[in-house]
Formats: C-alpha cells, sequence, structure tokens
C-alpha cells in the first residue's frame, strides 16, 4: 500500500479557508507579525485589507492587541512562528487572551523541526506543553492540507482561545475526514500496536504500519490533531485493544504529547509506552525531514521501537 | 478648560473620592494584604473617569457602545473596586471579600467574575496592548468607544507598553487614552533610582502620542486633560498625572513601603481617620 497523496502546503490551506471566513463572516480579523509570508494569509490582506493588520515585530503585544480586539466576540486570527507565538509571548497568551477568555486564533507557523534549516532559536519544541497547560485553550496539530482547512473553520466555531500549530512545509495527504475538536481520527484499523501520531509524524506513522503489515502485524494509527480537548476514550480503546502504544511527535519528548499519553495511560489503563520526540535538547539546522531522521523519527528506527514494544507483548520474539 | 467644571460637582467627586480611599484602606486591612500605596495614588483619575468622563450603564455592563477602561496596573484593584461599587455596578458590601476564597473581587480584575471589568489584568505591560485592540475593535464596528488606559509608572519599564504604543500611533487611535499614575516610586524603590524612565513626556510625544501633564489629585485637572484628550482624534493621548504615592494617609506618602503591604489593625485605624473617619467607627 502506497501512503500519502500529493504534498500540499498547510499554512496555504489555512489561508485559503481564512479568506472563506472573512466573506462570510465581516467581522474576522486577521494579525500578523512581520512574518505574513510564513503565516498564509496573503490572500485574506488582499481580499480584506482593512481587516488585516501586520503589525510588524511586536510579537508579544500582538497578543494583547488580539486579547482586546476579540473581547466581544470578534474572531481574530493571530499568527506567527511557534517560538514567538508560545515561546515569547506565553504570558501575553496566558493574561491577554486565556484570562480573558478571548476569541482568539493563533496560528503558530513554523513550528518544530519544520523551522528546518532556519535551526533551534526558530525551531519551537516546547509549545504545545505550554498551550496545553493553558486553560480553555483548544490546541491542534494538523497533519495534513486537508486538516489544516478543516481546523481553521473548527476553530472559528468554537468560542474562546484555541493554538493551531501548522507545520512550514507542505506535507503528504494522510487524512481522510474533516478534523473533529476533541476526536481522535482512526486512519488505520489494528490491534497489535498503536500507533499515536501527530503533525508530519502522521505520515510516517501510516508507512510504519504499512511496513508492519508486510510481516503479518496490525498498527492502529491514530491522528492525534486535537490535543486539547484530548480524546481520552480513543487513546483508553488503543490501549485496552492493543496493550501497547507508540507516541510519534515533533515536539520536546519532556512536555509533548507522549508524555500525556504516559500519564492517561498510566492512570486509567497501563500499558507500555515508547515516546519518540525530541530529547532534552535544542535542535539544530537541517531539512525538516533530516531532523526528523536525526530525532528519532527515521523509518529504521521507528521500526526498532515499534519491535521493542511488540516483544514485550509478546506479539513477536 | 478645567475652570468650566461646576464647583458643586468637583465637591461631590471630592467626596467620592474620599469614599474610594477609605474603602482602599479597609479592604487591604480586612484582606490582611493588597496594595495601598498604588491604588490611593489612582483615586482622582478613577473618579474622573467613572463619575464623570465615561459613557457606561451599571445597569448594561456588557454594551457593546460603552467606553472601556483598562487598569493595567491591575495591582490597584482595590481602588477600581470601590469605584465600580459606588457607581453601582455591585454591592458596596461585596468589598468586604477582596481577595477571599470565592470572591468576585479577585486580587488583580477578572473581567469574567465582576461586572464592569473591561479587561483581566495583573501582569504589567499588557493593558495598553489590549487597550489598543479594543480601539481597533471600536474602529472596525464603527462604534462610538473610547478606551481609557490607566498605567503605573515602574509599568513603564516594562517594554511591552511601548510596542503598543507604536502600534496606537500607527494606527491613529485617536480614541485611545493613555494615563500614567506617576507617583514616582515602584514595589522596589524610586523608579529614578532603579531605572529611570525620565524624560517621560518627551518619549511618550516621541512615540507619536499627544501629551498633557496634569496634577494626578486635581479633579479640574484631570477633566481638562481628557476633554482636550477628546479633541484629540488623529493619534492617542496620553496624560502624565503626577501624583502621591500613599495619597491621603500621612505615613503611606512618598514611599515604597506601601506598594504591597496591608496596614495593621492600628495602621488602618490611624489612616482612616486620616481620611476623616470618627475614631468610633474606623475600624470595625
Amino acid at each position: 500500500m502506497t501512503v500519502g497523496g500529493h504534498r500540499a502546503s498547510l499554512v496555504e490551506a489555512y489561508g485559503r479557508a481564512l479568506v472563506e471566513l472573512g466573506e462570510r463572516d465581516p467581522r474576522v480579523v486577521v494579525l500578523d507579525a512581520d512574518l505574513a509570508a510564513a503565516t498564509g494569509t496573503g490572500a485574506f490582506a488582499r481580499a480584506f485589507p482593512e481587516r488585516a493588520i501586520d503589525l510588524g515585530v511586536l510579537d508579544a503585544s500582538m497578543m494583547s492587541i488580539a486579547g482586546g480586539l476579540a473581547l466581544d466576540g470578534r474572531p481574530t486570527f493571530a499568527g506567527t512562528n511557534a517560538v514567538f507565538a508560545a515561546g515569547e509571548a506565553y504570558n501575553f497568551v496566558r493574561q491577554s487572551i486565556g484570562l480573558n477568555g478571548a476569541n482568539v486564533k493563533i496560528v503558530a507557523s513554523p513550528a518544530g523541526l519544520s523551522a528546518g534549516p532556519d535551526g533551534a532559536a526558530l525551531a519551537m519544541l516546547e509549545d504545545l506543553g505550554l498551550m496545553r497547560g493553558l486553560p480553555g485553550m483548544t490546541v491542534l496539530v494538523p497533519a495534513d492540507a486537508p486538516s489544516a482547512r478543516s481546523a481553521t473553520f473548527a476553530v472559528a466555531e468554537r468560542p474562546g482561545p484555541a493554538y493551531v500549530r501548522l507545520a512550514g512545509v507542505p506535507l503528504p495527504d494522510v487524512t481522510d475526514g474533516p478534523l473533529v475538536i476533541g476526536r481522535a481520527a482512526e486512519l488505520r484499523s489494528g490491534t497489535d500496536l498503536a500507533i499515536v501520531a501527530l503533525g508530519a509524524f502522521v505520515h510516517r506513522a501510516l508507512e510504519l504500519a504499512d511496513d508492519l503489515a508486510r510481516v503479518g502485524l496490525s498498527a492502529r494509527v491514530l491522528d492525534f490533531a486535537s490535543v486539547k480537548p484530548f480524546d481520552e476514550p480513543a487513546l483508553l480503546r488503543a490501549a485496552r485493544d492493543t496493550g501497547a502504544i507508540l507516541v510519534l511527535e515533533e515536539h520536546s519528548a519532556l512536555t509533548g504529547v507522549g508524555a500525556l499519553v504516559a500519564a492517561v495511560t498510566a492512570e486509567n489503563y497501563p500499558v507500555p509506552v515508547r515516546r519518540i520526540g525530541v530529547p532534552d535538547v535544542f535542535s539544530e539546522s537541517g531539512r525538516p525531514d533530516e531532523l526528523l531522521d536525526r530525532y528519532g523519527g527515521s523509518a529504521a528506527h521507528l521500526r526498532d521501537e515499534a519491535w521493542e514494544l511488540l516483544k514485550s507483548r509478546g506479539r513477536v520474539s | 478648560m478645567g475652570d468650566a467644571v461646576p464647583p458643586e460637582l468637583l465637591e461631590t467627586l471630592r467626596a467620592t473620592a474620599r469614599e474610594i480611599r477609605r474603602d482602599i484602606v479597609r479592604m487591604t486591612y480586612a484582606a490582611g494584604s493588597g496594595h495601598p500605596g498604588g491604588s490611593l495614588s489612582v483615586v482622582e483619575l478613577l473618579t474622573a473617569l467613572y463619575f464623570r468622563e465615561l459613557r457606561i450603564d451599571p445597569a448594561r455592563p456588557s454594551d457593546p457602545d460603552r467606553d472601556r477602561l483598562v487598569l493595567s496596573k491591575g495591582h490597584a484593584a482595590p481602588a477600581l473596586y470601590s469605584a465600580l461599587a459606588l457607581r453601582g455596578f455591585f454591592p458596596r458590601g461585596e468589598l468586604a471579600t477582596f481577595r477571599r476564597l470565592g470572591s468576585r473581587l479577585q486580587g488583580t480584575p477578572d473581567r469574567l467574575r465582576l461586572p464592569g471589568v473591561d479587561a483581566s489584568t495583573g501582569g504589567l505591560g499588557q493593558g495598553i496592548g489590549m487597550a489598543v485592540g479594543m480601539a481597533l475593535d471600536a474602529r472596525l464596528a464603527r462604534r462610538p468607544t473610547r478606551v481609557y488606559a490607566i498605567v503605573g509608572d515602574g509599568e513603564c519599564q516594562a517594554g511591552a507598553l511601548w510596542e503598543a504604543l507604536l502600534a496606537a500611533a500607527h494606527h491613529r487611535l485617536g480614541q485611545l487614552v493613555v494615563l500614567i499614575d506617576r507617583n514616582r516610586f515602584e514595589s522596589d524603590g524610586a523608579t529614578e533610582e532603579i531605572v529611570g524612565i525620565e524624560p517621560l513626556v518627551d518619549k511618550l510625544r516621541a512615540f507619536g502620542c499627544a501629551t498633557a501633564e496634569i496634577d494626578g489629585h486635581d479633579l479640574a485637572e484631570i477633566l481638562g486633560a481628557l476633554e482636550r484628550a477628546r479633541a484629540t482624534i488623529d493619534r492617542p493621548s496620553a496624560i502624565v498625572a503626577h501624583t502621591v504615592k500613599g495619597r491621603g494617609v500621612s505615613f503611606m506618602e512618598n514611599t515604597h513601603v506601601w506598594h504591597g503591604r496591608a496596614p495593621s489593625k492600628d495602621e488602618a485605624e490611624r489612616a482612616l481617620i486620616e481620611l476623616g473617619v470618627p475614631p468610633s467607627e474606623a475600624v470595625r
């Protein structure tokens, strides 16, 4: 089985969805912080110049300004690199948006290893841990362009703050339906192993599942694009049905979704969990796919990790 | 212009300011914590705004067309709460719950809990950005809303405040008025001894604001400056209000010591007597 359709840009899909939203709802406003090229908002700015505001390098204050704009419910999208959106602006997101219950949709791109050759200073690997810790914050990580599009509509419809993490590079189409907030999407069924994957890793999870299928093993692949709210029932079903979980994410393994998966299973239905993520280091420059390989995501390493889990369950020897 | 304010109005406002000062002392004493110094310094600014300037209706605290006030120096919450209660947004008796578990009167203002609070604040440097966003929102929606923000002078050391002013000037937000409570002291000491912010008016002017410098305890001067700000439509206004930290309580004045310290029973009693409360009613 081949995995993945054509590669498409998530930020462009987001940008096109924004234009549709802008046509539907005259209140929609889009803020940028001198990175409009990276956040895909050019088409919106051309269509609705009055409602597109580039705030320059006001990364932190952009979040306060967004909060003020959105207090009465105006859907306000604020986009920039994840390291600024979640890192630099953290307490501005926390107070001006979170504590105020403001209707701001933060769209962070690039994020994670998709910062690629820009290197560690611009490769944000801690954002999901920071954002999912904020009360009331919806956190989404679309895995492909169609998901980026449905995520845009989904957060617009849901009142309150949201954080959408978009890879900065095109990714292959992997999903087969719209992203639903609070729901993990089962992209492959299986009972020998569960693979929880996010973003760019969903594609690699499907490749791994195909790899295992060739030797007669079935791996369930769950796209956990909805990091918060988190689909605990889907995770626990997977734990019960397969007895072993492999988590793949381009995020710090210390505070990422892998840590959450380990905690939720430990509390409810303990099974072996292995986490692929960036260990306790800053990343470095390289092509995004090379960096995924470097930090534990190569096909060979994923196969080894899966094998360890399958051995622990007595599925292979 | 301030001369045009009717004397009877000034007398009423002064009486209100006195009531707010008494509430600040009572609230911080009862809570056993809080920030009396910087609350006492903003009393006249809040009085002028809530009892004269702002177009608000306590019966309709969410009216989209209302004017907004952002208390960016959220630690001056006691002064804000007293003003809101006296203005009729909630029962004055609730002031006694300040900082208690379950109270709507949090240590710093929470707009989701208390009617009349337009922005949740506390961490410094964010209020101007929020006010800029509110002004942009009003402009886009073609609403008549004016937005007022009160910042501390220690807060002027926060870079985010200046970021937000850049945006305010760039977008020519004439409906935005920033009032700086220049009481000269922050938590650790005098601003000019810690990290100086002077020449403050020059900085604000260079950042594109229409500036004014006033006595922040003179209600007529405050109202005059607010009136001139209303006539400024092409840029934000910044009013530097020279105030006295701890104003009205002799032993709290002109020192940083009372920035974040509540009075003891004896101190609260002395303070209330200085504020004209009969000794028999000073601390119950």
